[in-house]
């Protein structure tokens, strides 16, 4: 089944993508494609994938667009190459989207309950179990947490790679200096110091009920750190390195990782398998999985929280060449 | 509650069943790969990146949405301890949860159309499938980290050679 609201979000991102190509100013495409960003959280939200449109919309219209700006701040908003559409891209383009329609005349149809995918045996098994197993009813947190816990500790580990490599690659500017503002905008001031702790407490909100509504660690760090991110925007770096200093943040990004595979050591010690949080509490299991995954949440939450803030601070301290 | 997809499900759908969506979402998908190879300048090489990313994560949320379904956080009704204590109603609706009371064991025993209307009376509540939300969730997180390490790099290359166009940078590279 497709209606009407599924296919008006669809049609505006398919505008939306067109503008980004044809946009002269990286400033307005790098804007566009903060929008394009939240236009596809509202279709996921549509779609019932309440997790995924939560983290896009944090850190797709929110941290990767001021990421975008604060790099257009280093180079330059003007794109130099010409508009004119390029041959050869546009024919592997539409060669290319012409195989895949084709192949898409193949798929399940949009919203099948006979799907392979609902069908089968794992997704049955999360949807069925998962509860009696764990005792919390975020399918989604227990499956990030707890049946894929691997997976998501890799993820956690990618971050802070990620977050290393920028730091090496920007850490020790030859002189460190930030853009100064002529005249500070009273209103945004007086706006964002009403929203900051609201913010804050919302991220909190958003990290410890993970488990029984929409959210988790990963949504939770990108929105605590969205909170400094704009304290910096409105007022200055400096001033946020004050209330988040460096050396604090630097050293909270491994140590998220830390906790992450010290929950799973934990387990080991207490005789079970690597991040089997059953063994946490062996007379209640679900208990035991409950305390595993609240730790394990936080352990993302922190790496990326702390990894989204050191990434701004190396680009916002970056000066000009 | 899910106002939006509440408000999704009450609009009138539009006639047929069938695979729009993907179409749709290749449509997408091929913008942001005619940018990546189009555009000389990096930064919208970069947004290209983001926009085939979105729509390849569209792509499998799509896959996991259920018709009369709702996102995968279970409703009071259905949780119950026991893994047991759901039944499949039938081979077709795997995804149906139906608590063994007394009385509703009777509807196991219905032909497919009864069940469906049971369903959308939300007698049973339909979930989506939370296997690909996970993966994906996930997939954007990492998704971030990834572009700001590019970003980083195009302005390391904007300190070094003082361009982020792509043609430009090849001239100076062979002057050098």
């Amino acid at each position: 089944m497709i209606n009407v609201i599924t296919l008006f979000l669809f049609f505006l991102l398919v505008g939306v993508a067109f503008a980004i190509g044809r946009m002269r100013s990286l400033f307005a495409a790098v804007m566009l494609s903060g929008m394009f960003s939240l236009l596809s959280a509202c279709l996921f939200v549509v779609m019932d994938a309440v997790d995924v449109a939560f983290t896009e919309a944090a850190v797709g219209a929110g941290v990767s667009t001021v990421l975008m700006m604060l790099v257009l701040n280093l180079t330059t908003d003007k794109e130099s190459s010409p508009i004119e559409p390029k041959v050869f891209p546009l024919v592997v383009a539409l060669v290319t989207g012409g195989v895949l329609l084709y192949a898409t005349q193949d798929m399940p149809h949009f919203g099948d309950p006979n799907a392979y995918i609902h069908t089968s045996a794992t997704a049955n098994h999360y949807i069925h179990n998962s509860y009696g197993e764990s005792h919390i009813p975020n399918l989604v947190t227990t499956v990030l947490a707890s049946y894929r816990g691997y997976d998501t500790l890799g993820e956690t580990c990618v971050v802070f790679t990620a977050a290393v490599a920028v730091m090496m690659l920007l850490g020790r500017p030859k002189r460190e200096h930030e853009v100064s503002r002529k005249k500070r905008e009273a209103i945004l001031q007086v706006g964002s110091k009403m929203l900051i702790p609201y913010i804050l407490l919302f991220a909190l909100y958003v990290q410890f009920h993970g488990d029984f509504g929409p959210g988790g660690g990963f949504q939770a760090g990108v929105i605590f750190s969205a909170a400094y991110i704009l304290y910096s925007l409105v007022n200055s770096v400096r001033e946020t390195e004050k209330a988040a200093p460096r050396e604090v943040i630097e050293k909270l990004i491994p140590m998220g990782v830390l906790l992450y595979a010290g929950v799973g050591v934990w387990c080991l010690l207490k005789g079970g398998l690597f991040l089997e949080y059953n063994a946490l509490d062996p007379d209640h299991p679900a208990h035991g999985q409950h305390l595993g995954i609240l730790l394990v949440e936080l352990g993302v939450g922190i790496t990326v929280f702390s990894s989204m803030l050191m990434i701004f601070y190396n680009f916002a301290l970056r000066g000009r060449p | 509650m899910n106002y939006l997809g509440i408000l999704a499900a009450s609009t009138p759908a539009l006639e047929g069943d069938g695979v729009y969506n993907y179409g749709l979402i290749v449509v997408l998908m091929m913008t942001g790969m005619y940018l990546i190879f189009s555009k000389s300048n990096m930064v919208k090489s970069i947004i290209g990146l983001n926009l085939f990313q979105v729509s390849v994560i569209m792509f499998y949320v799509s896959m996991g949405r259920v018709d009369h379904g709702t996102a995968p956080i279970l409703y009071t009704q259905d949780q119950h301890a026991e893994g047991h204590a759901f039944e499949r109603v039938s081979a077709s609706e795997e995804l149906v949860m139906v608590a063994i009371t007394e009385d509703q064991g009777k509807d196991k025993k219905k032909p497919k159309e009864d069940r469906h209307e049971a369903e959308i009376k939300h007698e049973g509540n339909v979930y989506s499938n939370p296997l690909p939300h996970v993966l994906m969730l996930t997939a954007i997180v990492v998704g971030v980290a990834t572009t700001a390490l590019a970003l980083a790099l195009v302005v390391r290359i904007n300190e070094y050679y003082g361009t982020i166009e792509e043609d430009e940078l090849e001239e100076k590279e062979s002057t050098i």
